[in-house]
């Protein structure tokens, strides 16, 4: 299992700061967003404009995601 | 000196720790919580960060800005949680010898945080509603 954070609205659209996604090797970026639309519907429509961090920085759709690595999910940042 | 914080920001405690005398010019930018966006009425902002993502993130703004400007000291904190109207959300201090790679850099800085670190607010309006902001995304539905 790969262990998602999820942050902002898309934490409160899942219900839970932390998901768990069944993983394997070879899966990319662009799974993982797939996967947690599947697994979380009420996340589906906020899913094209997620960003994903993996090891605290910015990964494409195309990066490959391991289980040990720190992922996170969220919608784009309004800091400041 | 970077940070993330859930106190107040001591701005004028972050302006002393870039002064220098190798500084000709000391550039201060504070973020404050603005009571109307879009002729909406703001009562509080709520910040969320992922911290240890967004010190990375900042560490590495703070070197873009090295690599561009003389710059000789860089102070940048983020406060987090529930805020007031009124109060300081971000303080970003820049030195350097001459006030134009000052005042450049600290406008970088600033500009670039609002788009890469990853912190988020969370609009609570006057009528009661609540709202997270994020930029591109669909703000009818409220929270």
């Amino acid at each position: 299992m790969l262990s998602v954070k999820l942050f902002a609205r898309a934490r409160d659209l899942a219900g839970s700061p932390i998901i768990q996604i069944p993983w394997s090797d070879g899966l990319t970026v662009a799974s993982l967003k797939q996967r947690l639309g599947e697994l979380h519907p009420a996340v589906l429509p906020l899913v094209p404009r997620l960003l994903v961090a993996v090891n605290n920085d910015y990964a494409g759709d195309s990066t490959i995601v391991k289980v040990t690595d720190e992922v996170a999910c969220f919608p784009p940042v309004s800091g400041g | 000196m970077i940070s993330l914080t859930h106190d107040s920001i001591d701005y004028h405690g972050l302006t002393e720790s870039v002064r220098s005398s190798q500084s000709g010019a000391v550039v201060l930018f504070l973020g404050t919580v603005r009571e109307l966006t879009r002729g909406r009425r703001t009562v509080a902002l709520d910040y969320e960060g992922y911290p240890q993502m967004a010190e990375v993130k900042l560490r590495e703004l703070e070197a873009a800005a090295r690599s561009r400007w003389p710059v000789e000291h860089v102070g940048i904190v983020h406060r987090l949680g529930h805020l007031e109207l009124g109060d300081i959300s971000v303080a970003v201090a820049v030195s350097s010898p001459h006030r134009q790679q000052a005042f450049e850099a600290g406008k970088f800085l600033i500009d670039e945080l609002k788009v890469s670190v990853p912190i988020w607010k969370k609009e609570n309006w006057d009528d009661g509603t609540t709202e997270w902001v994020h930029p591109g995304v669909e703000m009818s539905r409220p929270d």
